[in-house]
Formats: structure tokens, sequence, C-alpha cells
């Protein structure tokens, strides 16, 4: 992996359960260029355990003074945006992945029209500086539940094109509404929680769209769950994943080489074969195929858990 | 008769499959000669399919036109060729919203130069389907002087534009709609090997 | 050190030669005695001081007779090079790359000054002088990928990277092994592969494509492929086939030699930052079975793999009908000495 240490140079409470973080070269050079919608992973030493987590950047792609992101914190998680918001300050120094895109957008739309929940406003905060750069057509909406929870409010533009949902103003997100009657070669874009996700996905199916034109990037952190024990054949080790420990994260820390890139079930890298399954694999990717989840022969240690006797991975 | 069937050789040679509803949406439906049968059989399946059809049909000699008619689409036009359909199928494509599904039918010709121009006005490929009636005459393309010579049955032929003789590469550009043409005796000029009828 | 630039031409007359220091930094492609595909990629992070692998964008002795030839191949033929309309941006990106690169790596030959996007490009070998503005098409004579690759080597293929799949979208092809941009743009990885025998069933394109879908910015990649050409010409393309397919058919004993030519593609590729789409520049060099052969050791091994080559792959890469003189020509050269491994000569400094 290509990484290095950047400085945080701001931090700024957006909501109380938002803030936002700038990352910038502790020599003031200048960071590769990304295109909209890309990631970078972040690494936490949070004591003994070293957490990577995959933050969609918000800063403006042509701009390579700096990286932005947009961290929620989620109590319920493994720690990882628990420790952004409470162990990390301005002027700390942070190791940052090379940006990585897997929700880019399709240039060859006629017209882009981009539907945000919650926190899933981040990626479309690159892409939307990215489509007034290039002189393209769009629309945003972006939908969060009051004025005070929506982080976003203080990162978007005035701009007739982007349009606020506040559902407890009485004003919600409709998709159906949004996508009637859109011109020929308009692409949509949707990210936040799974209900938006599959609200934009039926409306797109039931207005006839076809689905090369749905683009979507469901927020994926691993979840947290009970311990299991896994047993890798090529290393010949046998570990155990802790509750708020990923089956990644317990393969890197026992040393166990594995590529890796989105961390949340979405790209593939770390695809690994299971030899023996006596029990369940709790798949939470989008990678796998449906057939390859249910005959339990791959899985994805990013996200995915197992509950039962034996897994036995090729690792 | 049904979708022709082609063999699996050629990795670039689109698929077609049959004509599947998408119920009663916008639709453009594009055939020519026994593709409107393709059509008929589509209706059959699903009658609501017709609901909002804009249908233009090229005969070839067929007598099909009637039955096509018959189905009861909003619009239903028919043209003696392609080039004669041409601007009509370009406004109506201009017109479509999304949501509109573009059906194809008929020759390899057809559904090659109908697809290019539909994915050029942005409709989505996911948003096209072809289904292959009729002949199985390829529409080539010369490497050499970039003339498409329509309805091509034999391997090698002679370009109707530059005369060279041309080869049958089993090529496919989807952009084009056409299969490529190289010249057959260009390292040793006059020696052509002997023509053979393209299979399927 | 200046470098010096050959007046040569690579058509007609065919006065292209390789200089005695050109010989010794061929990339000879073989690190073995035999050959089969691999994907065989590697980092694209430097290399030999002096060979075509050091620098990001290599230029040699052959730089200005060989954009002098690409302006004729374009002046006769402009669509052998296309972009379609989504992939400007990703024009811009591989102009900057190219700039970027060349001004840092010989800066007394190339120099890029940045004022914002106003940008000032000096081309000391080409005496091109150019202020433009990044990013607005209007500033410059041509688009960004013409604009660039009509001063650098090499053919060029601009890849959209979209559906889990890599697609042709853009390039700049007039030195290619006999396939047509014009044909082939809009293709995605296994369609404009397609003609390639064997690789399928290998397997070969399912790996790579994998593995360039996950190219990471700022790490680019490289491979070696290869292929025999009849004359030093650069414009082997299939829509020029009848014009050039008669002089596969000149070789003789007593030529072959000086007329057969081995040509290898120094291909790498590079994640583009602003449109996520990949960069992949194919750099072509010319050698001739007597320049080889000059290096003993290249001598004896390109015997051996052009001896044991499957039938196959020498028919796609076009050689069989010479196939027996260019092997009869060889074996003078090979003594059935063992090769030393690696693809370095043994007699050079590099």
């Amino acid at each position: 992996m290509t990484s290095q240490m950047l400085r945080v140079a701001e931090v700024e409470v957006l909501t109380p359960l938002v803030k936002r973080f700038r990352f910038e070269h502790p020599e003031g050079k200048t960071l590769p260029l990304f295109s909209g919608g890309a990631h970078v992973v972040v690494e936490m030493e949070d004591g003994e355990t070293l957490r990577r987590n995959a933050y969609s950047l918000i800063s403006d792609p042509q701009d390579g003074s700096g990286y932005e992101i947009a961290v929620r914190r989620e109590d319920r998680g493994r720690g990882g945006s628990r420790f952004m918001h409470t162990k990390v300050s301005e002027g700390d120094p942070l190791r940052v992945n090379a940006p990585v895109n897997l929700f880019a957008l399709d240039l060859r739309a006629r017209k882009h029209v981009l539907i945000a929940g919650g926190i899933g406003i981040t990626p479309f905060l690159a892409q939307l500086r990215q489509l007034t750069r290039l002189q393209l057509p769009f629309e945003l909406h972006y939908a969060a539940r009051s004025r005070a929870e929506a982080a976003g409010l203080k990162l978007l533009p005035q701009a007739p094109m982007i349009q606020v949902h506040l559902s407890e103003e009485g004003n919600r997100l409709d998709p159906g509404a949004i996508l009637a009657h859109q011109p020929l070669g308009t692409h949509v874009y949707t990210c936040g929680p799974e209900g938006l996700i599959v609200g934009v996905e039926d409306a797109a199916q039931r207005l006839n769209w076809p689905k090369d034109v749905f683009h979507s990037e469901a927020f994926l952190s691993p979840p947290p769950g009970k311990p299991f024990t896994v047993t890798l054949t090529r290393s010949g080790l046998t570990l155990t994943v802790a509750p708020n420990q990923s089956l990644l994260e317990a393969l890197e820390a026992a040393k166990v080489e594995i590529p890796w890139s989105c961390r949340g079930g979405a790209c593939g890298r770390c695809e690994t074969e299971v030899r023996s399954c006596k029990g369940r694999i709790a798949h939470h990717d989008h990678w796998l195929e449906d057939a390859e989840k249910s005959a339990q022969t791959k899985i994805m240690p990013c996200v995915s858990r197992f509950e039962g006797e034996e897994l036995l991975l090729d690792r | 008769m049904p979708c022709t069937e082609f063999s699996p050789s050629i990795f670039t040679r689109p698929v077609y499959a049959d004509l599947v509803s998408r119920g009663a949406a916008p639709a453009i439906m594009l055939a020519d000669g026994d593709g409107a049968e393709a059509l008929i059989d589509l209706v059959a399946r699903d009658a609501s399919v017709m609901e909002q059809a804009h249908v233009m049909f090229i005969p070839l000699a067929t007598n099909h036109g009637a039955r096509l008619k018959a189905l009861g689409a909003p619009s239903y036009h028919e043209s003696p060729s392609f080039a004669a359909c041409l601007e009509r199928f370009q406004k109506a494509l201009a017109d479509a919203r999304m949501g509109t599904s573009l059906y194809l039918a008929g020759t390899e010709g057809l559904i090659g130069q109908a697809m290019a121009l539909a994915v050029a006005a942005g409709l989505a490929p996911g948003a096209i389907q072809a289904e292959h009636r009729g002949s199985i005459a390829r529409r080539m393309q010369c490497v050499h002087c970039k003339g498409v010579t329509e309805a091509v049955t034999t391997d090698p032929f002679v370009c109707s534009h530059c005369g060279l003789t041309l080869f049958v590469r089993d090529h496919f550009s989807r952009r084009l709609g056409a299969f490529q043409g190289v010249c057959v005796d260009a390292e040793t000029p006059g020696i052509v090997p002997p023509t053979q009828e393209i299979q399927p | 050190m200046t470098m010096q630039f050959n007046d040569e031409t690579f058509r007609d007359d065919y006065t292209y030669r390789n200089s005695p220091e050109a010989i010794r930094r061929f990339p000879f492609p073989f690190d073995q005695d035999s050959y089969m595909y691999s994907v065989n990629l590697e980092p694209h992070a430097g290399g030999r001081e002096g060979t075509p692998f050091n620098k990001r964008f290599d230029v040699d002795e052959h730089y200005v007779s060989e954009m002098r030839d690409r302006a004729i191949t374009l002046a006769d033929d402009p669509l052998r090079c296309q972009s379609l309309p989504h992939m400007e941006l990703a024009g811009w990106d591989f102009l900057e790359l190219v700039m970027d690169s060349k001004a840092e790596d010989y800066p007394d030959l190339f120099s890029l000054t940045k004022d914002g996007d106003r940008w000032h490009w000096v081309n000391r070998p080409l005496g091109i002088e150019q202020r433009f503005t990044f990013l607005d098409p209007t500033t410059l004579p041509c688009g960004p990928l013409e604009y660039i690759t009509r001063q650098t080597q090499g053919d060029h293929a601009l890849l959209d990277q979209r559906e889990g799949n890599l697609w042709m979208d853009a390039g700049m092809v007039t030195s290619q092994a006999d396939w047509s941009l014009d044909f082939d743009v809009g293709m995605n990885f296994f369609e404009w592969h397609a003609p390639v025998p064997k690789a399928h069933e290998m397997g070969i394109f399912q790996r790579a494509l994998k593995f360039l879908l996950a190219l990471p910015l700022s790490k680019p990649s490289r491979r070696l492929n290869w292929t025999l050409t009849v004359n030093p010409r650069l414009d082997t393309s299939p829509e020029n086939y009848h014009k050039w397919g008669p002089e596969k058919r000149t070789v003789t004993p007593e030529n072959v030699g000086a007329k057969q030519h081995l040509r290898v593609e120094l291909q790498t590729l590079w994640r583009l930052p602003r449109s996520n789409a990949i960069a992949f520049p194919i750099r072509g060099y010319l050698a001739s079975m007597e320049d080889l052969t000059t290096l003993p050791k290249w001598g004896r091994r390109l015997h051996r793999v052009l001896r044991d080559l499957p039938d196959e792959l020498a028919d796609y890469k076009g050689f069989t009908v010479n196939r027996p003189m260019i092997v009869d020509y060889l074996s003078k050269f090979d003594d059935g000495v063992p090769t030393s491994a690696g693809i370095y000569p043994d007699e050079t400094g590099l």
C-alpha cells in the first residue's frame, strides 16, 4: 500500500456527531490529486490495536494542498470513529493511504443526479466540485432528518441545482419525483443508509431505468459481533477474532500478508478462499455473488464474520 | 423461425437472445424483414409492451407489415430502407427520456447500425435489446478504406468501396456495428484463397 | 550530456539506424531461452542508469525522426488519433503526467512552468513553445491527448474504468503491431484482446484486468511485449497492410540480418488522478538481427526462442513465412553455450 504520514491541520465540529478533519503534508508538499468519489484509508494506532478506516474525501479533487474527510461518530461501531472524535486533534500525525476510487462518476453521462442521505453526502462533496469545474450538468439532493443533524449544510454551496430535504420540516426526499422525466443519458448515484439506496433503486426500476446507469455506495464499516476462531491453512495459524475487531484486522495483527483496499466489502481485493466451513459465514459484503455467499467457499475478511465450529481459510 | 443461434467462437461477436418485455414503458421498436416476427412473438408474451411503443419497420420484401401494424402501437411506420428510416429513428431517440427502451430485431446490419446510433444519442446499453432474425449476412467494415459493405455472405469478399479482396476477421465493433475486413492478399497480391460461404 | 538526434526515415528508403549505444540499451525482452505469454508486470520505478527503464518516458536518439513519421501518418489518416468525448479529462491528466515527467527527467530538453492554470511548455528538440490554460482545450492547437502524443514516442491508449472493466476510449496509435484504434475504440478489455490466441484460455486477461482495476495512484507498472517486423517500419497498421504487406516477402538469406527487426514494446500503465482512467503508453524499439547479434548472449538466446516458439504464436506475430530463414540466420550465432539469467547483455556496463 502507498501511504504517507500527514499532519492534522484542522478539526472542525460540524454537528454534535460529525467532525471535519483536514490533513496536510508535514512539509507542505502537494498531495496526489484524485477524482470525485475517492476514499482514503486512515490508520489509527489505538493502544495495541491498529485500526484502518476508509473515509470519502470531501475536499476539492483539484486541490493537492490537503485532504479533508468528515467523520460521523458511531458509538456502536468498533471504535475507529470514536478514536477520531476523542483522540485526534490539530497537529497530530496520522498515516493516510493514497486515494482509491470505487465510486467514480461515469463521465459519459449527459446529466448526473446525486442523491445523498445523512453522512452519505461525503463522496458527493468532492464530486460536485469536479462537476462544477468540468461544467457538467448535475443536480444534487441531500436528505437529513433535521437541520441540527445535517452536517452537509455547512459544506454545501448555495446553488439552484442543490436541494436539501429535511424530513423534520416536512420536506421528505421522494426518489420517484426526482427520477421522473430526466433526459436520456442521465446517471443516478446514491450514497447513504441502506433504506435510501433501496428506495432510489426501486424508483429507478419502476421507471424502467437500466441497471448500468445506477451507481451506489453503501457506507459500510465492519460490524462488530461475537468472537470467533479461524484457522489459516498456509500460515498454519489459529486466531481468535475479537468482538470489536474485523477478521482482516485479526489477520493483520498476526502479520499475515493480505491485500486490501476499501476495507468495506466493495473492492474485492481481500477475497479469500474458504477451505472448510462448519458453521455459518455472516457475509456483509457487496462483492461476492449470492451463489458464492450461500456456497460458503469465499469470504471477504474486511467485513464478514463467522459463527460455528470450524473455519479454515487459504491464507 | 426462432432467434438465430451463432457459434460461440467469437469473443467480440454480440450475443443475441429473445427480446424480453419491459412492460408498458415508453419503447422504440425497429425491425427489418423477419425481425417483425420477433416483435410479434414479444407481444404474444406480453401485450402491454405495445402501449407506448413507436414501431418502425423495414419490410425487405417480406409481408409481415399488416400483422405488425395490427399489434396496435400508438405509432407505426414502414420505411423502404434503413436510410429512409434514419431521420425518423434519430428524431425518436432525440425525443426520448430516461425509462425508454429500444427493441431491435432483424438483420445484424440493422442491429449494429441502430445500436451505434442509439448509444451515441445517450441511450444506455442496458436499455437496448436486440434479437437476430433472418439473413446471417454480415456488415463488414474495410479496415483500409473504412467503407462498410452490407450483407456479406462469403469469405473472402470484395470491398464494395475500394475493391480490395478482404477476409472476414472474427472481430466485431459495437461502436461501428460491423465486423472487420482485412486485405487477404496483402503479402502476395493476386493470390486469393477459395471463396467460402459464411457460417453462422 | 546533450542528446544527439538522428535524421532518419521509417518508410520508403528506411534510413533508420541504431548507434552502438542504442543497441546496448535496447530493451531485449527475453530473460530466458524460451518464451510464453505471461502477465509479467513489475513496478515501473526506475531501472539501471542508461536503460529505457530508467526514466518515466524514455527519450532516445530516434525521438525527432519518430515524431516526424507520426506527423506523416496522421496527415494521411487523422483517425489514428481518437478520443471519445468523455475522455478529454483523461487527456489533460496524461498531458500533465508527460510534461511533468519530461521536464523533471530531461531538464535540458524540456521545461514546464505553471502559474496556476496558466502553463508554459518548451520542447527544445522539436522547437515547440506553447503557452496555454490547463483544462481549456481552446488554448491548444488540438485536443490535449493529440497535443502531447505528437511529442511523445510510442503509441498511447487511455482506458476508462467503469462497470468493473476497462474501456479503450481514446488513443494515439500510429506505430502499432497490426491493430486498428479506429476499429477498437470503445471496446472493453476482453473485446480488444479478442484476436490474441491462447491467452484467453490461460486466464491471462482475467488476472491482468483484476490487477489493473486496482492499479494505485503514483505506482505505475510495466511489462515488455515483442513481435517481428520486416524493415524498420513504424506504421505497420492494418489500415496500410496492403501497402506494407508485400515487403514481408522481400526477405532473402542475404538480407535477413539487415531487414528483419525485433520490435519490442515497453508498455507502462499509469493511474490518472482526476479522471481515474489508466494511461497505457506502448513504446516501441526496433533493432535488426544484425544489431542484436553484435551481443553474443542475445544472438544465442534469440535463436533459441524463435526456433522453439509454438507455431500459433509465430502465426499471430505474423512471421511464420520468414521463420525458417530467420532461424537459419540466427543459428550461426548460437554455439550452444548456456546463457546467463536476465535480459541484459554480458558485455556492457549496463
